[in-house]
């Protein structure tokens, strides 16, 4: 693991020796190019790639660093290096400023920020384009000295971008190994189980949204300098943005070193063309480059190397664990509360959908260490007490007191790290990560873990103790529906829980897998997690539960021990409707 | 900076109706557009590529003595054969929407430099014998060919939201997009219908281009001009709506024109992106 970063550093101190050569002026241009793009493309993809969320804005941020350090150079005689500091600044304040708003927002998500971040770009290229900033013209900086950095101006601009490209290199792998890269990935497949799962979504979309935006600016620094003359026209374009997300693309969005892959390549393939007299025919081989990339390469080149060589990247850890003997780990006894004390506390929740009363007002006491059933007709308020609860609707009404603290309007993933899980009916798991990796994010975001070894290696025991060990490498994707109810299930324990929801975890099973999923839940309970059973199966109800509510029209109608409850005649007309007298 | 000066109420009324002419071209662009995206799940730049094309295709039968309108009835056949083309090759090889995106920006780039070898990059006007021609209502003037864009425009939005309303083969296709796997089991033929749809895109395209042809200028890296505003009108509009993008692409174009004769041009562009920014913020839902 550690091997990488000094791969890519030895790989800059090495490049840095290329000015040494005494090529021809051109190789230098050549090569800062290629380095310029892949600060760019890499920059990219640490947003779009590992999110997901395709930023179109990708000009209006290099653009602003590029403009930054054109206005500090041309009028106010700042030294350009001190100007790329604040060019990543500025860029990178535009990028939160916009995030701030735009993620907050829950319904933007993949295409709205497509487009929101184009607009961005037309937005920010009129109000350049109307200010002094630019006045129209361009901005000319023929004047401003060039730092002598290497020997030739031109090598002056390749080793710049070399530092700029190795820096980019560094934080693109660091991202993607880490625990904060997890999340991103994880935030790509299902954003809304990620932050159940206690990844911070909002913030961690924010941070990779600023770094991003940083790394443009000092782009657009740089090229403020090489070009000597800026224009709105050639900055704030669709062109930057569409270059870089198919160089990542055609690389692979899912590899840190991906957009780099594609960026030397599509440099190279345009400089190839249009050096020599036929530029138009380029244009065209380039098109046809790329769908042909398209077509036959979905996943990106790299990916389509590692297969052909056979590598895995992330699954290599999991195949080779040792099986350690089955322990049953035991909840941590953070506080001397014994069984029977009330653990959770709901009381007058209400939660309605423009007019649609989902909850109209319950009172439920859910005490340590207990199974409780939670039943009711369809469309009686279970999913969305469990909605509730963990936090991913706000509750119209009402108040939410876990282990005595007040967990009431808490975003989902402070509820989720406050130890509260849950499991999905239809089963969300992360689709791109392995079976070991979508347990080991629940144990690095809910269980505070922040090593990713240890954290796939504690990940491997929940496997161990659902049974499904043997799948560590596989992809959600392979495993039947029973596995992927279980993969559910050790997902909500990784996080080590006081308290599981588990809603409806036998729907769609066979008897014989209902029964192995009844002893796993008991066995649940017995290494020390509370749970409420959301279910219909009512053999299982029966034989798990030691209480059961019952709610209906999102009220509670009764509460009790099963075998009572059942009897009732105000639950048996709820399931059964009235006898027509 | 360019201060505000309040232009008189003939001015802002023409300026007005002309940007009801070019939103209307937005809209007719940004029609096969959405219903690609939103129905197809294909995001297809190659829609400009489409009408660039076509319009060139206008261009150089009206330098031979074509009537532009009359070159339609070969335009948009050729067309919709091209559209169902690369649908087919697209669902060949299950390409992704953001996929779509990148192997459509490829075939932008060939269709630039087939336009380019043919045509060159020079500026393209279309003659006709109602080029120049406009008329006159309560004081203001109506060009000819801008006026037949809008009768084109409202006239196909219109059809095609019929269509996809009343029509089985309609409701056929907006429950494919919904969930093509149960549409196929209540015997909704989806592949044939996809590739009746792509070819309709592309014929939609194709029309645009002829209504390009008659009112602007042509150059071939003009095509990366439009992209922006009408994915604009097409997002505004919402994804897979008929009329969306013409009401959408109408208010752009007011705004833009408004705003032009208020300040200056060069802050045209700010009005109609604010605009769809401040909406796509507060009502994501409604957009897309």
């Amino acid at each position: 693991m550690k091997r990488t970063p000094l791969i890519i550093v030895g790989a800059g101190v090495l490049l840095a020796f290329v000015p040494k050569l005494g090529l021809p002026a051109f190789y230098d241009s050549l090569l800062y190019l290629m380095l310029h793009w892949i600060v760019l493309a890499t920059s990219w993809n640490m947003l779009s790639g590992y999110t997901g969320y395709f930023s179109f804005g990708h000009g209006a941020f290099f653009g602003a660093g590029l403009y930054t350090t054109s206005t500090l150079l041309s009028r106010y005689d700042w030294p350009f290096l001190w100007t790329l500091p604040v060019a990543a600044a500025v860029a990178a304040l535009l990028g939160v400023a916009l995030g701030a708003v735009v993620f907050r927002v829950k319904g933007v998500r993949g295409e709205l920020f497509a487009l929101l971040t184009l607009a961005i770009t037309f937005v920010i290229g009129t109000i350049v384009v109307n200010t002094p900033l630019d006045g129209g013209n361009g901005v000319s900086l023929s004047a401003v000295p060039v730092p002598a950095i290497g020997p030739t101006q031109s090598s002056t601009f390749y080793l710049l971008a070399l530092a700029a490209a190795t820096l980019t290199m560094l934080i693109a792998w660091a991202i993607f190994v880490s625990k904060f890269g997890a999340g991103l990935f994880a935030i790509h497949d299902d954003e809304d189980a990620a932050e159940v799962m206690g990844v911070p979504t909002y913030r961690y979309k924010l941070y990779a949204l600023a770094i991003s935006c940083a790394l443009a600016g000092v782009a657009g620094g740089i090229h403020a300098l090489f070009l000597s003359y800026v224009t709105v026209g050639e900055v704030f374009t669709i062109a930057v943005p569409l270059t870089v997300v198919l160089m990542s693309v055609l690389g692979g969005t899912r590899h840190w070193a991906g957009p780099a892959v594609g960026a030397v390549a599509i440099t190279a393939l345009l400089y190839s063309f249009t050096a020599a007299d036929h530029a138009v025919a380029g244009k065209a081989m380039i098109g046809v480059i790329l769908i042909a990339a398209i077509l036959f390469m979905p996943d990106g080149i790299l990916p389509r190397l590692q297969k052909l060589f056979g590598q895995r990247m992330l699954a290599a850890t999991g195949a080779a664990h040792p099986p350690s003997q089955i322990v049953t780990p035991a909840m941590p006894t953070t506080k001397a509360i014994a069984a029977g004390d009330v653990l959770l506390r709901v009381r007058g929740l209400q939660k309605s959908f423009k007019g649609v009363r989902a909850l109209t007002g319950v009172d439920v006491e859910v005490r340590r260490g207990e199974i409780l059933g939670l039943l009711g007709p369809n469309g009686s308020g279970k999913s969305t007490f469990i909605n509730v609860v963990t936090g991913h609707y706000l509750p119209s009404a009402g108040q939410i007191v876990f282990e005595g603290r007040d967990l009431t309007g808490r975003a989902a993933h402070e509820i989720a790290a406050s130890g509260i899980a849950r499991t999905y009916q239809i089963p969300r798991p992360f689709a791109h990560l392995s079976v070991l990796d979508n347990v080991a994010l629940a144990t690095m975001f809910g269980g505070a873990i922040h090593d990713v070894k240890a954290a796939r290696h504690q990940a491997m025991t929940w496997l161990e103790f659902t049974g499904l060990h043997d799948k560590a490498a596989a992809r959600p994707d392979d495993l039947n529906l029973h596995q992927r109810k279980f993969l559910e299930l050790a997902r909500a324990l990784a996080s080590r829980p006081r308290l599981v929801l588990l809603d409806e975890v036998l729907c769609g099973l066979t008897p014989s897998e209902i029964d192995d999923a009844v002893a796993l839940i008991r066995r649940i309970r017995d290494q020390g997690s509370t749970i409420v059973f959301v279910e219909h199966v009512m053999r299982a109800v029966m034989a798990l539960t030691d209480r059961i509510v019952v709610f209906n029209h999102g009220e509670l109608l009764a509460e009790g021990s099963a075998t009572d409850v059942m009897q009732r005649p105000e639950v048996m007309t709820a399931y059964l409707g009235k006898a027509h007298a | 900076m360019s201060g505000f000066t309040l232009p008189s109420a003939s001015l802002l009324s023409q300026s007005i109706l002309s940007g009801v002419f070019v939103g209307a071209l937005y809209g007719l662009m940004g029609l096969g557009l959405s219903l690609s995206w939103g129905l197809l799940r294909l995001i297809n730049l190659a829609h400009f590529a489409f009408a660039f094309l076509a319009a060139y295709l206008c261009y150089q039968m009206a330098t031979m003595g074509v009537d532009p309108l009359l070159t339609l009835l070969v335009i948009v056949p050729a067309f919709f054969a091209i559209g169902a083309g690369l649908h087919w090759v697209m669902a060949r090889f299950r390409v992704t929407p953001f996929n779509s995106l990148l192997l459509t920006f490829g075939l932008m780039g060939i269709a630039e430099a087939i336009i380019q070898t043919i045509w060159t990059a020079d500026f393209r006007k279309l003659e006709s014998s109602y080029g120049e021609m406009k008329f006159k209502i309560g004081g203001l003037f109506v060009p000819i060919p801008e006026f037949i864009t809008l009768l084109l425009a409202v006239g196909i939005s219109l059809a095609v939201w019929a269509v996809l309303r009343y029509t089985d083969l309609g409701k056929a296709m907006r429950a494919a997009a919904e969930d093509a796997p149960i549409a196929s089991a209540f015997g909704v033929n989806q592949q044939r219908n996809a590739l009746l749809l792509a070819g309709t895109c592309a014929a939609l395209a194709s029309i645009a281009g002829v209504c390009l042809a008659l009112s602007f200028t042509l150059a071939p890296s003009q095509m990366y001009a439009w992209i922006g505003v009408v994915f604009a009108a097409v997002m505004l509009g919402g994804l897979g709506r008929a009329l969306g993008p013409l009401i959408a692409g109408t208010l752009i174009g007011v705004s833009e024109a408004v705003t032009m004769a208020v300040t200056a041009p060069s802050w045209a562009p700010i009005v109609s992106f604010t605009l769809l920014i401040v909406i796509l913020v507060l009502r994501p839902g409604k957009a897309a």
